[in-house]
């Protein structure tokens, strides 16, 4: 008569254990990572095709934007790009208002007429007249919107990164943001659904990485950075400084290597 | 025509709110300001959704760092006991409901305490920024804002006509003429900037004012 067992597994019968030579199995050679490293911003975003999607990390005009990679971009011939970033960037001309010599910002893309879709929390600010190179473009017909809140669009690219399929926020309820999308009562609140964000290639700024590509970020420069290193195929960062393996403090690395496929070292 | 207060006064009577130990926002513009008036004897943690908590206040021309900012892209300085995250903690932080209390702007407000504040007519290529998840998420929204648009016309208004940032989510508005509580029964009137009546503030507000018992002038 065969007994069918429905519980737990049943316990297995002890086997003698083979004590190893050594505790750890050490490789005769060091296994050879890949290499990262590009010399020069326009190396690292040569290859990036007409139609990609990119995300681009930073927060306004400054502090956190990769602008070398941003700069070395729009001196290429692609074009169509969907780019998603937090700000549409306010152009040269703008910048002048702040720092008299003018620097650049996410707006150069604009003003060389690269790309087809800005994804952004803030695309144009509302100062008047508008000035900045998105909104005109924007109001000549010549790119398309969508307008994210801050939180639901860092939320939507860390869906992205981790595999998870949409999310249901109250933020945006009544509101312009809530068109066309599900709506749902969870214990009482209604909610909005709200899908994940990806990426062809993410650009983003970091402080340090060491040459496997851990990164490390400085003050309010972190921002949106880390979750975008998190949702593209392939990850660019642009970092003020590169050191060794074992250079970085294990405790304090922000986005893990293995979320990051190329750097260049631009030092500040 | 009699005085309105200067945005410095609505800033500094809108930090009057603060109370010891909160997490504080401050939205873009004039909310800004009011990081330079934290009541004496009070610690406030400010919060930016940029990613910092516990900043100190706005930095000198020697101090500024570009790598260190508030979400209105000015240049904040260090304090012992703050912390760096990125915008989707930041934001979990928001809409979790650890932020005591946000300051905002607004182009209109409600009776029903309905907030405006990111986009006009017009101007579709303008966006909220956070400004709808800190209202959603908040534990107390006060907006800070002129009590008339420049043509004269009321801002704080029966049915908003610009584009919502969220439904009932603001409890106190400061103007450069009143304050004026948001309350389940409609808006009270609390303070009135001196020499102002409750008369003459009515008139320039299109919603219902109620009268508060212990009306008063704004202590400056």
């Amino acid at each position: 008569m065969v007994r069918i067992h429905s519980g737990p597994p049943l316990p297995r019968p002890a086997l003698p254990r083979q004590i190893p030579k050594t505790k750890y199995q050490i490789p005769k050679k060091r296994a050879m990572t890949a290499n990262k490293i590009y010399k020069t911003c326009v190396e690292a975003v040569a290859d990036i095709p007409d139609g990609a999607t990119i995300m681009v990390g930073g927060f306004g005009s400054y502090g956190g934007l990769p602008i070398n990679l941003i700069v070395a971009l729009a001196g290429q011939a692609v074009k169509n790009l969907t780019v998603i970033a937090n700000m549409g960037g306010v152009g040269f001309e703008l910048t002048k208002r702040i720092k008299p010599e003018g620097y650049q910002d996410l707006g150069i893309l604009f003003e060389r007429g690269q790309v087809k879709k800005l994804i952004a929390s803030v695309p144009a600010l509302g100062g008047m007249p508008p000035t900045s190179p998105f909104e005109k473009l924007f109001n000549e017909g010549k790119v398309e919107v969508e307008i994210v809140p801050q939180g639901t669009l860092a939320e939507r690219i860390r869906c992205g990164a981790g595999g998870i399929g949409g999310f249901y926020t109250p933020v945006g309820l009544g509101t312009v943001v809530e068109r066309g999308k599900e709506k749902k009562v969870i214990n009482g609140k209604e909610y909005i659904l709200e899908l994940p964000l990806n990426a062809d290639f993410a650009l983003v700024k970091a402080h340090k990485a060491d040459i496997l590509g851990n990164l490390v970020y400085r003050r309010t420069a972190r921002c949106f950075n880390p979750v975008m290193a998190m949702a593209a195929k392939i990850t660019i960062a642009e970092v003020d400084e590169l050191v060794p393996i074992g250079g970085l403090d294990p405790e304090v690395i922000v986005t893990p290597h293995v979320y990051v496929k190329r750097i260049v070292e631009v030092p500040r | 025509m009699k005085a309105r207060l200067d945005e410095q006064t609505i800033a500094l009577r809108a930090a009057r709110e603060f109370t010891d130990g909160a997490v504080v926002n401050l939205g873009y513009g004039l909310p800004c300001l009011c990081a330079d008036f934290v009541p004496g004897g009070k610690t406030v943690f400010f919060q930016s959704e940029n990613g910092i908590l516990g900043y100190g206040g706005l930095a000198t021309d020697a101090e500024k760092d570009y790598e260190m900012i508030n979400a209105a892209d000015q240049p904040v300085t260090p304090a012992p006991g703050m912390c760096f995250f990125d915008s989707a903690l930041s934001f979990d932080m928001i809409r979790g409901g650890h932020i005591d209390i946000v300051v905002l702007g607004a182009y209109q407000v409600s009776d029903k305490g309905d907030l405006a504040n990111w986009g006009r007519p017009g101007r579709p290529a303008t966006g909220m920024g956070g400004g709808m998840d800190l209202a959603a998420g908040a534990g107390r929204v006060i907006v800070t804002m002129l009590h008339t648009t420049r043509e004269g016309g009321p801002r704080i208004v029966k049915d908003l006509t610009f584009p919502l940032t969220a439904r009932r989510c603001v409890s106190l508005i400061v103007t450069d003429l009143a304050v004026i509580e948001v309350t389940v029964a409609g808006l009270v009137l609390k303070e009135v900037a001196p020499g102002w009546t409750f008369r003459e503030i009515q008139d320039l507000t299109e919603a219902r004012l109620k009268l508060a018992a212990d009306l008063k002038e704004i202590e400056l």
